[in-house]
Formats: C-alpha cells, structure tokens, sequence
C-alpha cells in the first residue's frame, strides 16, 4: 500500500504546481451561491446593464426561479418588455452586427463567461477599467488591455485614471478614482461581486442542486459500502 | 415456482448453454486467491466502459453534430433537458476515469509481470484497447466545438501532416476538409458514436476470452494451475463467483464514491477534466493562449515537443511519440528477467520502473505546461528515461538479482 | 467448508445488500429515464399562446401554433349556429358526453362564447389535421354538409362544432383545448386557471 500513498501524493502536486504559476493578479471574488439576494441583485444589474449588447442566449428567464424569483418578480424587477415570455433566453437588446459595427467586436454571449473565464478574473476585471483618451471607447482596462468594451458601470463606480509612478527604474502602475460615481467604493465592489455572483450562478444553474444531490448519493453509496464489505466479509469465511 | 423457474432454465440450456458458461467462466473459474488492491482496474475498467456507452446513447438524443449547433446543444443539454447536466458530467468524468483506472491496470501489469508468456497476446490485446480508447477520447473531445476541442483537434491532425510525402494529403483524409470544420465534427462524432466503440466491445470482449484462456496472473507472479489438487481444482485459487465477484463490488462501491464525488463537486476538476477554454465556442479565427491537450495524452505530447525538429520537419518527435505509445506492445519481449512479480525482482528493476514512473507522471504534467527552456530541459531528460525503461530491459532485467519465486501463493 | 458458517446472518446480508444495491439502480436509472421527457425548450415551446381574435371574419378560421401544434379559432356566423342541431342525428356523440373539452366547453356549441370555437386541430384518428370546409352542401362532399372539416387521410367528417360524424374512421369529437378569454378579444391558449397570463 505504500506504493499507492506515493503516487497519490505525486498525483495531488500536479494541480497544485499548475495552479502556482498563474501570472496576472485576480482578486478573490466574493462568490456564494447560496446568497440569493446577492445573486437577485446580480440578476438586476446584468438584465439592465450588460443585456443591452450581450445576449446570454442559452439562459432562460424562468430559471430565475431556482434563485427564488417569483414570475411577478422576474418581469418586474428585470423590467421585461411585455412581449417576452418568461420561457424565453436572455437576448440582448441590440443586434450582434450593429454592436460589431459600433465596438469593433461582437460582444460574446456571457451565459457561460464565469466558466471559461472563472469568478475572479470577472470582478477584477470589472473593477479595473480607467479612462484612456487613446481608446475608441474612451476607456481601457488593466486586467483586459484594449478591450473594445465601453465602461458601462461608470456612473456607479466614477472614473478611475492609471497613475504610474516611477522609483529607480521600476515602475509600478495604480488605479486612481478621479471622479466618484453614485456608489462608494465599497459598494461598487459589493455590486460587483454580486453581478459575479449572478454570473456564476448563470454559468452552470445546475450547481445549485449538484452539491446537495452529491452528499445525498455520497452517503448512500457508504451505506453500500458498509453493507457489501460486511457480505464479502462473511462470504470469504469459506476461504482460509 | 422454483420448479417452474427451473423448468425454464432447463428449456433454455437444452437450446443455449447457460449453466455451462456460468460453470466454467464463474463457479468453476479459479481466481488467485491473493490478489490485491491493484486488481481491482480490470473490472472497473469494464464498468467504466458499459457507464460510458450509457450515459454516451442518452447524450447522443440531444448533441447535434453540426458545427452551428454543436456547442449549443450540449449548454442545451447542461440546461434544458431534464438532468442532462448528470448524464453530461457523468460521461465528461468517465473519460478522465477511464484513463486513470486504465494507467492503474497497465502499472500493474508492469509490477507484477502480467505481460510475459503465457499472457503476451493478452496483453497484446490490451494495447490494442489502450489505443482505441486514446482514438475515441480524442474524438470525443472535439463534439463539444468549444476552443479546446477544435485546437486541439487542429494540432493532432496536423501531427499527421508531417508525415513525409503523403503527410499533407493524409491531414486532409482524415479532416475531410482543408481545416477542421463541420465535416470534421460529423465524421469524428460517427467514429466516436459508433466505429470505435463497436470495435472497443468487440476487442474488450477478446481481451476476456484470451485472459479466461490463460487465467490471471497474480502479485506473487507465479501460475496457480502448477498445483492442483486431486479434483484439478487449483490450491491457490478460489472461484470467481461469488468470491472475486462480492469483491469486486467492494472495490465497484469505492470507486463510484470517487466518481460520484468528482461529479458532483468537481466535475471540471480545476479545468483538468472540463478545460476553462472549451467554454468558449470554437473560433477558427483566434487559437486561445496557451493549448495543452487533455491531461492523460499530455505524457506523450511532452516527449513530441521535447523532440527537436530535424530538416526542417516535425516528424521525429511525431515518431517518437508513435513509439512512446507503441513500445508497450514489445514488452512481452523485451523482459528477460527469471521472475515476473516485483516482489521477487532486484533492486536495479524496481529503480528502473520508479525512473519510468516519474517520467511518466514527469512528462504528463510538463505537456500542460507552456514549452519554456527549463520545461523542454527536463522533458528531454525524462523522455530519454522513458525510453530507456523498454530499451534498456533486455540487459537490466538480465543482470538483476532475483529473489527465488515462492511455490505457492503469499499475502502481504 | 461450509461448517462454521451462519446462515442466517448470510441470507440477511444478501438480503440488505440486494436491496440497497436496487434502490441504487433504481435511482441511477432515474436521471436517465427523466431525461427523455420534454425539456425546459420544449416547456417554452407549449407555454400558453395569446391570440387578438379581433380580427376574425364571421364564417372563417385562423390556425395558430401551441405546443406545435395547430389550434384553430373559428368565428361562426349566427347561420352556421343555426344549422348545428341538425346534425345531431348523424354524430357520434351529439352531446359530448366524451371528455374531449374542458367542462366549460361541455355546451352544443362546445364553446365558452357561442360564435368562437377554439379546437385542436388534430384528428382523432391517426393525427392527421383535417380540412377546414365551411361551405354548405358542396359536390364532393354531399347534399347534408352542412359545414365543418373533412380529414384528407381517412375520410374523417367533423361538423362546426368540431364534433365526429357516425360511420367515419376517426372515433371521437376534436379535443378543445384549456382557454379563456384575457380581454373581449384576446385569448389565451393553453392555460384556463385563474391567475393565467401570457
């Protein structure tokens, strides 16, 4: 058996190698998907916003409902157009190709955005945008350089300038808010984690079931477990 | 109603031989009786398979092999259809368990010797699904059209093109298409639905005939048919049925808590099994940063990069990697050690099966690694201890100190 | 080898083993069996449908999809109102005394306003969807017509109430599907509860 804790051993340092040597700085997301109002005000803030040009084409809207959304709360609250119906996906507002013409890029569909390109690097990089002259936009952003996104939580958050400072040679850049928006800085990033929230939870809607169905069948299964051992137990008595 | 049910079991064996194959094949089939942890993966290797065909015709009702539809239709079906997220992750983490339970079952082959006379062509044969099973992963893993599954199928394919002279016309036989496109996807999703896995039954089915045929090896790597009582049953055996069997449902209820665990807590395994970019849709235009194949093809996409291209071409480190996988078969051969069981074996072979080991385990994880200086170093220090593991068998195996063979079977 | 062994304590063993390990098929069988069922697409798919039937003409049908099916709305006329009783001694079941519509529909005109029909245009027979024939004693199909459908496959007759003639393959009246009434002139398909909405 020594043999086995060995190459168990071996095996677990691979991810945990793999995972040391990401290069860029994300900031731990505040992600919690058992938070449903965190993730009701996340679904508020995406239907408003990001829907405009984004489309989360593979959502449904009455999937609201494992969040705790009412009907009545998912056409009110998300203002939904009275000719959507609720068994409807999340369409964005403005077509893929004017949205190419206008940004250079069609913007992606966001349903499964939390899951390619994970929590953290979404409420970094909601954070992170500032106000760069040189961009068509107007705006860039450190954690996605160029990005042909406009800032379009800018009333919330304010603008935000990139100040680099320089000490013998070695620069260090940081982001500086110029002028406030309506939230405080804290709030802002409350309400950005709760859109990441909503993103993860929009990602894979299933995750939600999947962890209590897991204890359930893990428990289960050691049951079985007990039980076929108690039986291999007794039936190899014939032997030795 | 026993005597009824016996009656029917009567009519039927009077026309099919039932009672007979249950006979030879699990009551009167003799098992060693100390086998041990490490052959438990023959027999989770069969469930693994008959989970993969089943989950793999339930997610075949709602994937669309069609290069608009196809990513579509799994979010569909991780969505929409009725727990198709389970029957998805069942069948994504199957094939990432299937490797690992077949890695397992192929190191205890190495161990205990299982591939030397009288079992070469079992083992022989094992090979066989060892490279059918790489063939269907791989083609599994492009009916996702997620980024990772449309580069990775576009760098495999052009391993092929390197072939010299009919390389580039070759690459283009097997895409049907001068890029990896909608053809590509149908053809892939009909060998992976149903060429391949016909094939895997039917060579699985082999395998079971030719191991039944000579018997399973065991941890001491000694035959158990050398001493037989006065019935011929063997001392050291027990039958298959019901002791191997309750056994193996011991093993069959520990493995499926892993696998359950996986699936419901894990189930992208930290972008092993599920990787990060195959959650984009496939875009011909844009290759993401940085592409590593799935985690267990990456031992032998590590030696083909740690091999430098020679005139212009990448057709050696192609070869290489072609012989990386194909070197197994010879094993039977190159083996020339007086005992089988690593038990009995010398220090010189353990040492040299540890080296292997770790350049295995090694090669697989610098292959999800970006190729970097230090990184392509070391790959090409363990790809050379690799090799050295098979071509250096015949003269190790033959100077190590044996330990004498036991005449009947032990337990540790 | 059998000597010390406690049958008993076996049997049970096998017993709570056998039954667990069914429970557990059972419940990995489950998931998959579930999943042939119709998906959250399909679900969207056969939400209720809301239909202006403002726009009607007296005397003709609109065919509109629910659950991808056809549903025809039919304004009658005061005429074709008329002429229904006459058919009664020809149906199959003059008085619907088949559950084939809702209870609020159970009426001669099988409707909840007596002008607009609201019916499932699927024939009780094999599935086909029958012809809408409004017209009164036409060549083809004889001098008694006095209106209704006519099933291409087999030779099916249905009058304008959409209830099945005697001696014709198809064994039942046309389903009217669950409805009610949102304003004067719209409808909703599909769902009659109270609350309903599009």
């Amino acid at each position: 058996m020594n043999a086995i804790k060995k190459l168990w051993v071996l095996l677990m340092a691979v991810p945990a190698i793999a995972v040391a040597s990401t290069e860029i700085h994300l900031d731990k997301a505040p992600v919690n998907l058992n938070d449903q109002a965190s993730l009701q005000r996340g679904a508020k803030l995406f239907t408003s916003r990001c829907l405009a040009c984004h489309s989360a084409s593979y959502m449904r809207y009455n999937r609201l409902h494992d969040i705790g959304m009412s009907e009545e709360q998912i056409k009110k609250d998300l203002e939904l157009p009275e000719d959507v119906k609720l068994g409807s996906t999340m369409q964005a507002a403005m077509d893929a190709n004017s949205a190419k013409l206008a940004y250079g890029v069609a913007p992606p569909d966001l349903s499964v955005i939390a899951r390619s390109r994970s929590a953290d690097w979404l409420y970094t990089y909601m954070r992170n945008f500032h106000v760069d002259a040189s961009r068509p936009s107007g705006w860039n952003n450190t954690t996605f350089p160029n990005v042909g996104m406009p800032f379009v939580l800018a009333d919330l958050q304010g603008e935000q300038v990139l100040e680099v400072e320089k000490h013998e040679g070695h620069e260090t850049k940081k982001l500086v808010l110029k002028t406030p928006g309506s939230l405080t800085p804290a709030e802002y990033d409350s309400a950005v984690g709760d859109l990441t929230n909503y993103l993860v939870f929009m990602g894979e809607p299933a995750k939600l079931v999947r962890h209590q169905l897991g204890w359930i069948v893990l428990a289960f299964l050691a049951i079985l477990l007990v039980l076929t051992y108690a039986l291999k137990k007794e039936i190899w008595k014939d032997i030795r | 109603m026993m005597n009824l049910i016996q009656k029917l079991i009567g009519w039927v064996d009077e026309r099919f031989p039932v009672i007979e194959t249950w006979k030879s094949q699990m009551t009167e089939y003799y098992a060693p009786k100390n086998f041990n942890f490490w052959y438990f993966f023959g027999g989770l290797a069969l469930l693994v398979l008959v989970i993969q065909i089943l989950s793999g015709i339930f997610l075949t009702m709602n994937y669309k092999p069609d290069a608009l539809f196809a990513f579509a239709s799994v979010e569909y079906i991780m969505r929409d259809v009725q727990w198709g997220w389970l029957l998805r992750y069942i069948h994504s983490t199957g094939a990432s368990m299937f490797f690992i339970v077949i890695y397992l079952h192929m190191f205890r082959g190495l161990m205990y010797g299982s591939y030397r006379k009288p079992r070469e062509l079992l083992w022989i044969i094992g090979m066989i699904i060892y490279l059918a099973l790489m063939g269907e992963a791989f083609m599994g893993y492009l009916l996702p059209w997620g980024q990772m599954s449309f580069w990775g199928a576009q760098v495999i394919v052009n391993l092929f093109a390197s072939v010299p002279f009919v390389g580039h016309d070759l690459a283009i036989l097997i895409r049907g298409d001068f890029v990896v496109s909608d053809t590509t996807l149908n053809r892939f999703f009909a060998l992976h639905v149903i060429a391949i896995p016909l094939l895997l039954v039917a060579i699985i089915g082999a395998h079971l005939v030719a191991l039944r045929q000579v018997g399973s090896n065991n941890p001491d790597g000694i035959e158990i048919k050398k001493n037989k009582d006065a019935n011929g049953v063997p001392l050291d055996g027990v039958p298959f049925f019901p002791y191997m069997v309750i056994k193996d449902i011991v093993a069959v209820i520990a493995f499926l808590m892993v696998f359950v665990a996986i699936i419901f807590f894990a189930p992208d395994m930290g972008g092993y099994f599920l990787e990060y970019n195959n959650f984009v849709p496939a875009n011909p235009m844009k290759t993401p940063e940085h592409i590593a194949p799935v985690w267990y093809f990456t031992p032998y996409y590590a030696i083909l990069r740690a091999v430098p291209p020679l005139f212009g071409s990448q057709f050696p480190g192609v070869v290489a990697m072609g012989v990386a996988t194909m070197i197994f078969f010879a094993l039977p051969w190159l083996d020339r050690g007086k005992v089988k069981s690593i038990r009995y074996r010398g220090p010189i072979y353990k040492a040299f099966l540890a080296a292997f080991v770790v350049s295995f385990v090694g090669l697989g994880w610098l292959g999800l690694m970006p190729a970097t200086e230090t990184y392509t170093l070391i790959s090409r220090i363990l790809a050379v201890v690799y090799f050295a593991f098979f071509l250096l068998m015949p003269w190790y195996t033959k100077i190590d100190k044996c330990k004498p063979e036991p005449d009947r079977v032990t337990f540790k | 080898m059998t000597d010390n062994v406690d049958h008993s304590k076996r049997r049970l063993l096998i017993a709570a083993t056998t039954a667990a390990g069914g429970v557990a098929a059972a419940g990995a069988g489950a998931p998959f069996v579930l999943s042939l069922m119709p998906s959250e697409r399909a679900k969207a798919a056969g939400a209720p449908v809301e239909v202006d039937i403002g726009a009607i003409e007296p005397g003709t049908m609109i065919s509109i999809e629910w659950q991808g099916k056809p549903v025809w709305i039919v304004r009658r006329t005061k005429e074709m109102l008329d002429l229904l009783a006459k058919n009664d001694g020809d149906l199959a079941d003059p008085s619907s005394s088949v559950p084939q519509q809702p209870d609020y529909c159970n009426n001669p005109t099988r409707s909840i306003k007596p002008e607009v029909l609201v019916v499932l245009g699927i024939c009780t027979h094999l599935g086909c969807s029958p012809t809408f024939r409004p017209e009164v004693a036409p060549a083809d199909l004889g001098a008694n017509w006095a209106g209704g459908w006519f099933c291409p496959c087999h030779g099916s007759r249905f009058d304008l109430a959409a209830r099945v003639f005697k001696g014709v393959p198809a064994p039942t009246n046309l389903i009217i599907p669950p409805h009610k009434y949102l304003s004067e002139t719209r409808l909703l398909i599909g769902d009659d509860s109270k609350g309903a909405k599009a």
